[in-house]
């Protein structure tokens, strides 16, 4: 029966080479997506607790849009958007036309959607921090970002981490969906191997194992950070 | 330690605000020429010619979202019980399925069912001599038992919450009353559970409906299917997936809506 392993073999007559590839290209997608996403997430969270009123209804759409409409097809428009939009600006600006590498787009297109996620939950962390503490760091004469730098963003942390948690690994499945706009990403290219093997159960498998360690070494990396961050905090079950 | 020391006011809560305040009424007329200039300058002849299909794909993306959700729910139920409850070996079972669910991309577990097990099932005789043969051909069941076992695993998750977040007393005082542990669960546990669940309920199920234009990929059409189709056809880019975030946005809408109204039904002591 078709569960041939000498087809995973890392050389070439074998595809597991290919499929690490892929895994890389999903991680640093998924990398770079969700520390855009987490720019954006702290930009927006800050503009929708203290902006002014337009700029706190444009976050408000910003990101209501975003989360009710599916990431595959925020996925498509924002990379045909995105990548258009850009040649258009430098036609307008007298360059010639580029050729986007698709992990650009892929980043930018996933730190998008993040970051409508990431927004909601660092708002909600920095309204979990005690405002004295804030208060008191503009007492001590901190700038606004010396008191964002020092108190808020540790002190926000460990209300965070649970949701953000969630986010990087919302973000490594959502790297998936790039393969619909063929960004060769491990499940497109285990999608190649399998068509042109047949053997199409085995690599299938294979790409779910390598998602699955992704997923449980995240959790295991995620639980020493919680672990620090709530150093210090009462224990709660 | 004064109480009267803080000035300095750093997080106003927002005001309950009104649609008809200036600036509200500035950006609603921004976005109406926004709105106005794409039905103006894009292309939409296209519009009368695909409209009965896309009906049928709304349609179809409904249903699919519908029985998925429904019996993905039944299948939750006793996932997060025997989490709770049940023996060892069951409950062992029931987290690694939710892990492994969890844990993968839904679009790999599509194409794995469909090409992978559906490649396996093409090379037995008997399969294909059996009376499944001319469901199992077609792409949909492949399509649906995805999605199903993925809303039953994250919905699996939120009722092992819910279970074991119903009140110990509640459950001994039903014994105490001389119930049966069948009776105890059907009037007290499950519905004690199910209404502390209905809130997360809203949310998978707005996820669950963003999951599923993944199945036009195997084939299935639903209204994501049509769209691809128009763009294909039309070799419009913008227009049609425009519209189609349009329809979900406006899908999603009636389902919050729709669950708002439920849980407005069901009566809720204190908070």
């Amino acid at each position: 029966m078709p569960f041939n392993l000498d087809i995973l073999a890392l050389s070439p007559p074998g595809w597991g080479g290919v499929l690490l590839g892929g895994l890389l290209a999903s991680l640093e997608l998924a990398a770079g997506g969700y520390l855009l996403g987490l720019v954006i997430g702290v930009g927006g969270a800050f503009g929708k607790l203290y902006g002014g009123p337009i700029l706190r209804d444009l976050l408000e759409i910003y990101t209501t849009l975003t989360r009710a409409v599916p990431e595959l097809v925020l996925i498509l428009l924002l990379y045909y958007a995105g990548t258009d939009a850009v040649n258009q600006l430098f036609l307008l600006i007298g360059l010639p036309a580029v050729d986007i590498s698709g992990l650009a787009a892929g980043i930018f297109v996933i730190g998008v959607v993040q970051g409508a996620y990431s927004t909601e939950v660092l708002r909600g962390a920095i309204k979990a921090v005690p405002s004295g503490q804030i208060e008191a760091a503009c007492a001590y004469g901190m700038s606004p970002f010396q008191a964002l730098r020092r108190v808020t963003l540790p002190a926000m942390l460990p209300y965070a981490i649970p949701g953000l948690s969630n986010l990087w690994m919302i973000a490594t499945k959502d790297t998936a969906l790039l393969a619909v706009v063929g960004f060769s990403e491990l499940t497109l290219v285990t999608r190649q191997a399998a068509g042109s093997t047949k053997a199409y159960m085995t690599f299938y498998l294979a790409a779910g194992v390598l998602y699955l360690l992704v997923t449980l070494f995240s959790n295991i990396i995620i639980g020493f950070i919680e672990r620090h961050a709530r150093r210090g905090m009462p224990r709660t079950v | 330690m004064s109480e009267e020391t803080s000035i300095l006011p750093i997080y106003i809560p927002p005001k309950a605000r009104s649609l008809l305040e200036p600036h509200r009424l500035f950006l609603a007329a921004v976005f109406l020429m926004i709105v106005l200039c794409a039905a103006w300058l894009l292309r939409w002849d296209w519009l009368p010619k695909y409209g009965p299909r896309l009906v049928y794909g709304v349609w179809q993306t409904l249903v699919m979202l519908f029985w998925t959700s429904v019996i993905g729910f039944l299948l939750a139920l006793p996932i997060g019980l025997v989490q709770v409850t049940g023996p060892r070996p069951l409950a062992w079972l029931a987290k690694g399925f939710c892990t492994i669910i969890r844990g993968t991309p839904l679009l790999l577990q599509l194409w794995l069912l469909y090409y992978g097990l559906g490649s396996l099932f093409a090379q037995y005789p008997e399969i294909r001599s059996s009376f499944l043969w001319p469901y199992l051909r077609q792409a949909w069941p492949y399509g649906f038992t995805a999605l199903m076992l993925s809303f039953a695993a994250y919905e699996g998750e939120v009722m092992r919450g819910a279970f074991a977040g119903v009140p110990r007393g509640e459950l001994e005082a039903a014994r105490a009353f001389g119930m049966s542990r069948w009776t105890v669960f059907r009037r007290i546990w499950l519905p004690r559970a199910i209404h502390r669940a209905l809130p997360t309920l809203a949310g998978e199920t707005v996820l669950q409906l963003k999951s599923t234009p993944l199945v036009a990929t195997i084939t299935v059409v639903d209204v994501y299917a049509v769209i691809s189709k128009v763009r294909q056809d039309t070799f419009l880019t913008y227009e049609p997936l425009l519209l189609l975030a349009l329809i979900y946005l406006c899908l999603t809408g009636a389902l919050v809506g729709g669950f708002h109204l439920l849980e407005r039904r069901i009566p809720t002591r204190g908070a």
